[in-house]
């Protein structure tokens, strides 16, 4: 069994599922994340995992314990909250050593490991600081501080950098990770920035209504994305109808309309179980089509500069929608022509 | 900073209606109250030069200082009971009350009837022939009424811990209300049970509401004169009782005025002392 284990769980608020059956699980000293968009259930997920929600229904169990029925303060997990949650009454220092005081460690062991865990997140000296006096930064740090300090097996963060400036968030991605390989903990974060859960985490799981669409590492993710939906969330992606003509062991051929008839390698569709004569949806990155003097003919619509590369909007006869491609090019109203190599062609199951 | 001096300029303007109502109705008096109670008692006027000797009576005779403890004690005690029984109520409206508005309009709702009428009312629950005598002599617990509800300090305590309740209540709740529930989940989290997370977190944080609700029961009780006077009998007199004497029945107006100014003085050095307390035992609960 996994470390983590999450078995058709479900929690509904006033009749409504906000997690819908859902299945996790997580290795030991797993970076892990879970994304997705704003009210999907992230929260909720965590809370429960934490005990302050019960499930509805299905078990949750750590290290091969079931915590169904554990109060929060019996759990081998800690959390960080999205707002922190630091006791505003009690200085750096206490903060952190709020978790500690039970234990009844002697004062010199409870300041060795209090200083050591200021140290870890580069907070040196500043223990006597009142609540009240720290930054976004460091009140991020004293939340992190005060969970990893206890030793947790499994530690929860609730988009701990959510608040924080850009800059900020970066150097703290880094930070993050740093720890997160220094203490050897499995975290569990969760987060609506998928370039943070991209360049953050071994492995994402992406959520959305309350169901876990995909799991599967940042570049499978990225390159191998299973629904539409999840192609739509990381990052930016072109979509194009398309039927099967004929399907064998390695190889698909489609009739894709205003890309022609495309023979693509079939292991690119997946293990959705599509068949001849099914209407699919074809993605392509921005970054893999390419501009070349054979291709669908069209006309940059846009074009935005964004140094090495730039990122174009092309018309072409017969499309409503645009298509972005990233790359080289001329000018708004250039004509130019778009080729869709085969191989970075995804089939996914069209919806309709 | 530029804009400070306009600031506080337009501070003193919107406080000066405040200000002037504060100068003639508490200033004006207390300065009266100083004057005579530097005076000494001639007749039905006052001797000509100022004396002391008033301050040294105050000081001097046991008889003051027993009910000045008396006073003292009575509205600690009361204090203390008024917390002890507004605390749950203002706990369970804040964190477990469904309709708290609801909740706090029915726990005020007796306090909308004249302070008055609320001490006639203990007078004839604890009452010779009052409700608890009469219960229980019905239920045949007792065979006689039970004289030593009334005309007590106990009666006193009762009277005036339930007159003030809901002075307690509100502080309270609003300072509970005020806690980010977040914060609790975090104490839960990082491994405190139910009490140990009250203790750490729910009870310091609403000191200020529960320090508020002291003072303001300790500072008006200490002095109250209708209580003491209606069911304290002589054994549950308070300071108040003894001050009304010196004015209305001695006509010794100095040495009322100055057992008013140091019952007022004991009374802010009790509350500044219990403040600093409260915050110390604050701090001390990490
Ligand atoms: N205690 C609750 N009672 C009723 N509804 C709730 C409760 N908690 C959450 N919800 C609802 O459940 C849904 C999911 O909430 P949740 O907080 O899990 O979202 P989230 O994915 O964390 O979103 P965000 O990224 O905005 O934090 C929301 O529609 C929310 O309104
Ligand atoms: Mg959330």
């Amino acid at each position: 069994m996994s470390f983590l284990s999450i078995s058709q769980v479900t929690k509904a608020f006033g009749g409504l599922p906000v997690v819908n059956a859902v299945d996790l699980a997580i290795e030991r000293g797993e970076f892990f994340a879970l994304l997705g968009p704003s009210g999907c259930g992230k929260t909720t997920l965590l809370r429960m995992i934490a005990g302050f929600e019960t499930p509805d229904s299905g078990t949750i169990s750590i290290d091969g314990d079931v915590m169904n029925n554990v109060p929060p303060h019996q759990r081998p997990t800690n959390m960080v909250f999205q707002s922190y949650a630091i006791f505003p009454h009690l200085n750096v220092f206490d903060n952190i050593a709020y978790g500690l005081r039970k234990l009844k460690l002697s004062k010199d062991q409870l300041r060795a490991r209090v200083d050591a865990m200021l140290a870890t997140v580069r907070l040196e000296g500043l223990g006597g600081r009142a609540a009240d006096q720290l930054s976004g930064g460091q009140r991020q740090r004293v939340a992190l501080a005060r969970a990893l300090v206890r030793e947790p097996k499994l530690l929860l963060l609730d988009e701990p950098l959510g608040a924080l400036d850009k800059r900020l968030r970066e150097t703290m991605q880094v930070e993050l990770r740093a720890i997160q390989r220094k203490v050897g903990v499995t975290f569990l974060l969760v987060t609506h920035d998928q370039e943070e859960a991209l360049s953050l985490s071994d492995r994402i799981a992406v959520m959305s209504a309350g169901k876990i669409l995909q799991i599967a590492t940042p570049r499978e993710l990225y390159e191998r994305p299973n629904c539409r939906e999840v192609a739509d969330f990381i990052g930016e992606i072109n979509f194009f109808h398309a039927t099967v003509r004929e399907i064998t062991d390695t190889t698909a051929t489609v009739n894709a309309g205003l890309l022609g008839i495309v023979t693509l390698p079939s292991a690119n569709l997946g293990s959705h179980g599509i068949k001849r004569d099914d209407h699919i949806l074809l993605a392509i990155r921005p970054e893999h089509v390419r501009f070349a003097p054979d291709g669908v003919a069209g006309e940059i619509t846009s074009a935005t500069f964004l140094g090495e590369r730039s990122h174009f909007h092309v018309k072409i006869a017969g499309r409503s929608e645009p298509v972005s491609v990233s790359g080289n090019a001329g000018p708004q109203g250039s004509a130019v022509a778009l080729i869709f190599p085969p191989e970075r062609l995804i089939g996914l199951p069209s919806a309709d | 900073m530029a804009g400070t001096g306009g600031n506080s300029r337009t501070g003193y303007a919107l406080l000066s209606p405040t200000l002037a109502v504060m100068g003639l109705a508490l200033a004006a008096p207390l300065l009266l109250l100083a004057v005579t109670s530097l005076k000494s008692q001639a007749g039905i006027g006052f001797a000509d030069g100022w004396t002391l000797a008033q301050y040294g009576e105050v000081l001097g005779r046991s008889s003051y200082r027993i009910l000045f403890a008396r006073s003292v004690g009575i509205s600690a005690a009361v204090t203390l009971v008024t917390l002890l029984l507004a605390y749950p109520m203002a706990y369970f409206v804040a964190f477990h009350a469904r309709h708290k508005f609801a909740w706090l309009i029915a726990l005020t709702i007796p306090f909308w009837t004249s302070y008055l009428l609320r001490v006639f009312a203990w007078k004839i629950i604890l009452g010779y022939g009052g409700v608890i005598n009469s219960g229980l002599l019905r239920l045949h617990l007792i065979d006689q009424p039970l004289s030593m509800l009334l005309y007590n300090p106990f009666a006193v305590v009762v009277t005036l811990a339930h007159a003030w309740a809901a002075f307690a209540i509100l502080p309270i709740y609003v300072s509970l209300e005020k806690i980010d529930r977040s914060l609790l989940e975090a104490a839960s989290d990082l491994g405190d049970g139910a009490v140990r997370r009250f203790l750490r977190i729910t009870l310091p944080l609403s000191m200020p509401g529960v320090i508020g609700a002291a003072i303001l029961i300790f500072v008006p009780t200490t002095g109250d004169y209708v209580t003491p006077s209606l069911v304290g009998g002589p054994a549950g007199s308070m300071i108040a009782n003894m001050i009304e004497v010196q004015f209305n029945r001695v006509g010794n107006w100095p040495l009322g005025a100055a057992l008013a100014l140091v019952s007022m003085v004991l009374v802010a050095v009790i509350a500044g002392l219990f403040v600093t307390a409260a915050r110390a035992a604050a701090k001390a609960a990490r």
